[in-house]
C-alpha cells in the first residue's frame, strides 16, 4: 500500500493542481496597445480566486515581517491593509471571503513566493481575462468601503469587476504621454476598448510600493513548479 | 574774502544768464518741449516670488475667486482633490462623475500672470481609477499630464509658471481621455493679466458639457456611460454646469439693473461646440475663445469644445433671461438651460408688454390665388352636395396649383381642364387613374401636345378625388358626368393589387 501511495504521489507531481488553481491553455497574446509586444505564453496555472482576507491573515502570521506594524516603509506604502481592524486582525471592513487590498506588490509576490507561485506576467493575465465578463459601469464607480465578496463563478472568477490585480511586470506598462490625451489612442489595435486602457492606464501609475483600496492579486504557478 | 567773489561773479551770471533770456524772449524761438512723462514700468510678471506661499482660494460654480491684486507674481499653492461621486443630473437620475474638488465642473483656479503654480493633485483612496491634469494654460508637454497621474490614495505635485493671460480650460487627461472628461473632469483656471480684467459688478462661473448614457433621457436611476453615443456625438443630456437645474429657480444667477456682469462660460465638450446665447440679452463685449481682443455687441458667440469665451452684459431690463446653447434641441430636449434673473423697476422705454391684443379676420393677403378656407372634415358619409363641396376645396388647394383656377392651364405647360376634349372622351378610370398615379409622357389637349410630369396624389382620399374630378367636370363650362367615390376606390384597389 505504501509502495502504491508513493508511486501514487511520484506520478502525481508532475501534473497535480495547485490547490485552488486553474489551468490556462497557452497562446499568442498581442497586447491591445501598439507599445505592447506579442508573446508566446506558454500553459500555467491561475488561481481560480483572487487572494482573500483570511488567506492574507494567514500569511502574515506564519510571516510576521509583513504584519502591518513590521513591515518595512520600502515595501508598501502607509496605507498597507489600513481597513484592517489590526495587524493581526480582519475586523468589518475586511471580509474573510473578500478580495485582499492594500497590499503592494512586494508583498503579493512574497504572499505568492510563500504559496509556491509567482504574480501572473501582463501577457498571461490578459490572455485568461480575455473572455471573462467586462461590464464598464464597475469601472465608473468609486470603491465602495467594504468590499463584496468573492462572487465563486465558474471557471476563474472575478476577473474583471471586483478588484484590480497586480502583475509581475506592471512597470512595463505605458505611462505618461503614452497614456494621456488622445496620445493612447494612436496605434492602438482598438481604440474602443475603453476598458483596457483604464486598466493600462492604472498600471502604469503603480510603483512597486503602492497600495490602492481597489487593488488586489491571484498568484500564478508553472507548470512544473514546486 | 573769497565769498564775496563768488557772490559778484554769481551776480555777473545771474544779469548775463537774465540777459539771455530776454534776448531769447525777443528771439520768440519756441520754448523746449516739456519732458515727456516717464513711461509706466512694465508690469512684472518674471522676477521670482519671495515671500509666503499663497494657498489659492477655489470656489465651485457658479462661484468666482476674487481678483489676484498684486504687484509681483506670487508662489501660489493650488491644493486640488479628485473624487468619483455618485450625482444627481436630473431629479431621479443619477450618474457617476469623477470630479475635481466633488463638483462638476472642477473648481476654478484664478491666478495672476507670471504666478508660480504649485499644483497638488490628491486623488482620493476611495476612486477606483488613476487621475491627472492637462492645463491648457500650460506650455510643455500634456499641459502638466505627465507630471500628474495620480493613483488613488496618492498625491501628485508638480510646478508651473503662469506665463499667458487668458481663460483657460483644464481636464482630466488620462486614457480614454474622452470618457474621463465626459465624466465630469473639466474645469477652468483664469491667468488675470497684471493690471487686471476691467471692473464689472458680477462675476460668474458656467461650463457647458455632455453626458451619454445608456438609458434615454430622463431614465431614472443610476445610469452608465455609453461609449457608442459618445462616438457618434449623440449626447442623452448637454448640461451647465453639470446637471438639469443647475442654474435655474433658487439656484439662477442673479443681477440688478443697471449691473455690469461677466459670465466666465467654458465648454468642457468632450464632443460640442456650444452657440452660447442669453434669450433677451446681447453681450456688449465678447472676448472670443477667450483670447485678447474684444468683440463687441454679439448675440450668440462659439464655444470651442475644450474652449471658453468671456461675455460681458449690462442688464438694464428686469426679468428672467436664460441662458442656452442656441443649438435649440439640446436647450429644450437635453437640458442645455439657465436662468440670470435681473431685479429692478421696469423699463417700459426700452421694451414693453404687449400693449393691445386685436382680432385679425385674414383680409391683409388678398393677392395671388385665393386659397378658401377649409372647413373642418365631415364626419360620416357624404352626400353629392357635400362632396362637391369636399371636391371644390380639394381643386382649390392642389389642382389648381399646375391647372389654374379657372381650369385654364398654363400655355405648354399643364393643359387646361376647362372645355377639355381629353377630359370629355377619356373614360373615368383613365382620369382617376391619372390623379392616383400622376401621368407622364405626352398627352394631346385641344390640339396642344403637353410633355410634362403630373404627380401621384395617392394621399387624397376617394371622396376627395371624386369630389375635384365631379367639379372639374361641371365646372368651367364642362358638362360631363360625375365620377363616384366607389369608381376610385376600384382603381385605386385594382392597381394596389396588380402584379
Amino acid at each position: 500500500m505504501r509502495s502504491l501511495a508513493l508511486i501514487a504521489a511520484l506520478a502525481g507531481v508532475a501534473s497535480a493542481a495547485p490547490p485552488g488553481a486553474v489551468r490556462v491553455a497557452g497562446g499568442m497574446y498581442t497586447s491591445p496597445l501598439p507599445q505592447g509586444a506579442m508573446a508566446d505564453v506558454a500553459p500555467f496555472w491561475l488561481d481560480r480566486e483572487p487572494v482573500t482576507n483570511a488567506q492574507f491573515l494567514a500569511f502574515v502570521t506564519a510571516r510576521p515581517a509583513w504584519r502591518r506594524d513590521r513591515i518595512a516603509t520600502l515595501y508598501a506604502d502607509p496605507a498597507y491593509l489600513a481597513r484592517w481592524a489590526a495587524p493581526d486582525r480582519l475586523g468589518a471592513r475586511a471580509r474573510p471571503r473578500a478580495p485582499v487590498v492594500e497590499v503592494s506588490w512586494f508583498a503579493a509576490r512574497a504572499y505568492c513566493a510563500w504559496r509556491g507561485g509567482r504574480l501572473p506576467g501582463e501577457a498571461e493575465w490578459e490572455l485568461a481575462a480575455r473572455d471573462a465578463p467586462d461590464d464598464i459601469s464597475w469601472y465608473e464607480q468609486p470603491v465602495p468601503d467594504v468590499l463584496p465578496d468573492i462572487s465563486g463563478g465558474a471557471g476563474i472568477a472575478d476577473l474583471h469587476g471586483l478588484v484590480w490585480e497586480w502583475i509581475d511586470d506592471f512597470s512595463a506598462a505605458p505611462s505618461g504621454e503614452k497614456m494621456s490625451c488622445g496620445g493612447g489612442a494612436i496605434g492602438a489595435a482598438d481604440p474602443g476598448a475603453y476598458t483596457t486602457f483604464l486598466r493600462f492606464a492604472l498600471r502604469g501609475a503603480l510603483e512597486a510600493r503602492s497600495t490602492m483600496s481597489s487593488l488586489g492579486f491571484r498568484c500564478a504557478y508553472d507548470e512544473r513548479s514546486r | 574774502m573769497g565769498t564775496r567773489t563768488a557772490t559778484v561773479a554769481g551776480v555777473l551770471s545771474k544779469i548775463c544768464l537774465s540777459l539771455v533770456v530776454v534776448a531769447a524772449a525777443c528771439h520768440r524761438e519756441p520754448a523746449p518741449p516739456p519732458p515727456a512723462p516717464a513711461a509706466p514700468p512694465p508690469a512684472d510678471v518674471t522676477s521670482t516670488p519671495t515671500g509666503e506661499p499663497i494657498v489659492a482660494q477655489l470656489t465651485s460654480a457658479p462661484a468666482v475667486p476674487t481678483r489676484p491684486y498684486r504687484q509681483h507674481p506670487a508662489h501660489v499653492i493650488v491644493n486640488l482633490v479628485v473624487k468619483e461621486v455618485i450625482k444627481e443630473i436630473s431629479p431621479g437620475t443619477r450618474y457617476a462623475f469623477w470630479t475635481f474638488g466633488g463638483d462638476v465642473p472642477g473648481k476654478f483656479i484664478r491666478v495672476r500672470q507670471g504666478d508660480v503654480v504649485e499644483v497638488h493633485l490628491k486623488n482620493d483612496p476611495s476612486s477606483k481609477l488613476v487621475h491627472n491634469i492637462d492645463f491648457h494654460a500650460v506650455v510643455g508637454p500634456g499641459g502638466g499630464a505627465m507630471s500628474s497621474m495620480t493613483a488613488p490614495g496618492h498625491e501628485s505635485q508638480f510646478t508651473f509658471r503662469a506665463r499667458y493671460p487668458g481663460l483657460y480650460v483644464y481636464h482630466c487627461a488620462t486614457a480614454p481621455v474622452p470618457m474621463h472628461v465626459a465624466n465630469g473632469m473639466y474645469g477652468m483656471i483664469l491667468v488675470e493679466p497684471p493690471e487686471g480684467l476691467p471692473r464689472v459688478d458680477r462675476e460668474y462661473y458656467v461650463m457647458q458639457g455632455e453626458v451619454y448614457t445608456t438609458g434615454a433621457y430622463h431614465a431614472p436611476g443610476l445610469q452608465d456611460f455609453d461609449m457608442n453615443k459618445g462616438i457618434d456625438e449623440r449626447p442623452t443630456y448637454v448640461l451647465f454646469n453639470g446637471a438639469e437645474g443647475a442654474l435655474v429657480g433658487d439656484k439662477a444667477l442673479s443681477a440688478k439693473t443697471g449691473d455690469r456682469v461677466r459670465i466666465f462660460i467654458g465648454n468642457g465638450g468632450p464632443n460640442l461646440v456650444s452657440s452660447f446665447h442669453v434669450i433677451g440679452g446681447i453681450f456688449d463685449t465678447v472676448y472670443p475663445e477667450a483670447g485678447a481682443v474684444p468683440q463687441h455687441n454679439v448675440q450668440t458667440t462659439l464655444i470651442p469644445s475644450g474652449g471658453a469665451a468671456i461675455v460681458e452684459l449690462t442688464m438694464d431690463v428686469p426679468g428672467t433671461f436664460t441662458l442656452v446653447d442656441h443649438s435649440l434641441f439640446r436647450a429644450f430636449q437635453q437640458g442645455a438651460v439657465g436662468q440670470l434673473v435681473v431685479s429692478g423697476p421696469t423699463r417700459d422705454d426700452l421694451l414693453t408688454a404687449k400693449q393691445f391684443d386685436r382680432p385679425y379676420d385674414g383680409t391683409e393677403y388678398a393677392g395671388g390665388m385665393v386659397v378658401p378656407q377649409i372647413s373642418a372634415a365631415p364626419t360620416g358619409p357624404l352626400d353629392d352636395a357635400g362632396r362637391l363641396e369636399l371636391g371644390k376645396a380639394t381643386f382649390g388647394r392642389i389642382c389648381a396649383m399646375c391647372h389654374q383656377p379657372q381650369g385654364q392651364g398654363v400655355a405648354g405647360t399643364f393643359p387646361p381642364l376647362a372645355g377639355s376634349d381629353y377630359l370629355a372622351s377619356a373614360a373615368h378610370d383613365t382620369i382617376i387613374g391619372h390623379v392616383l398615379h400622376g401621368l407622364q409622357g405626352p398627352v394631346t389637349v385641344n390640339g396642344a401636345t403637353y410633355n410634362g410630369a403630373m404627380p401621384p396624389m395617392q394621399f387624397l382620399s376617394d371622396d376627395e378625388i371624386a369630389g375635384a374630378l365631379t367639379y372639374v367636370r361641371s365646372a368651367f363650362g364642362n358638362h360631363l358626368d360625375a365620377v363616384k367615390p366607389a369608381e376610385v376606390a376600384k382603381v385605386r384597389n385594382r392597381t394596389a393589387s396588380a402584379p
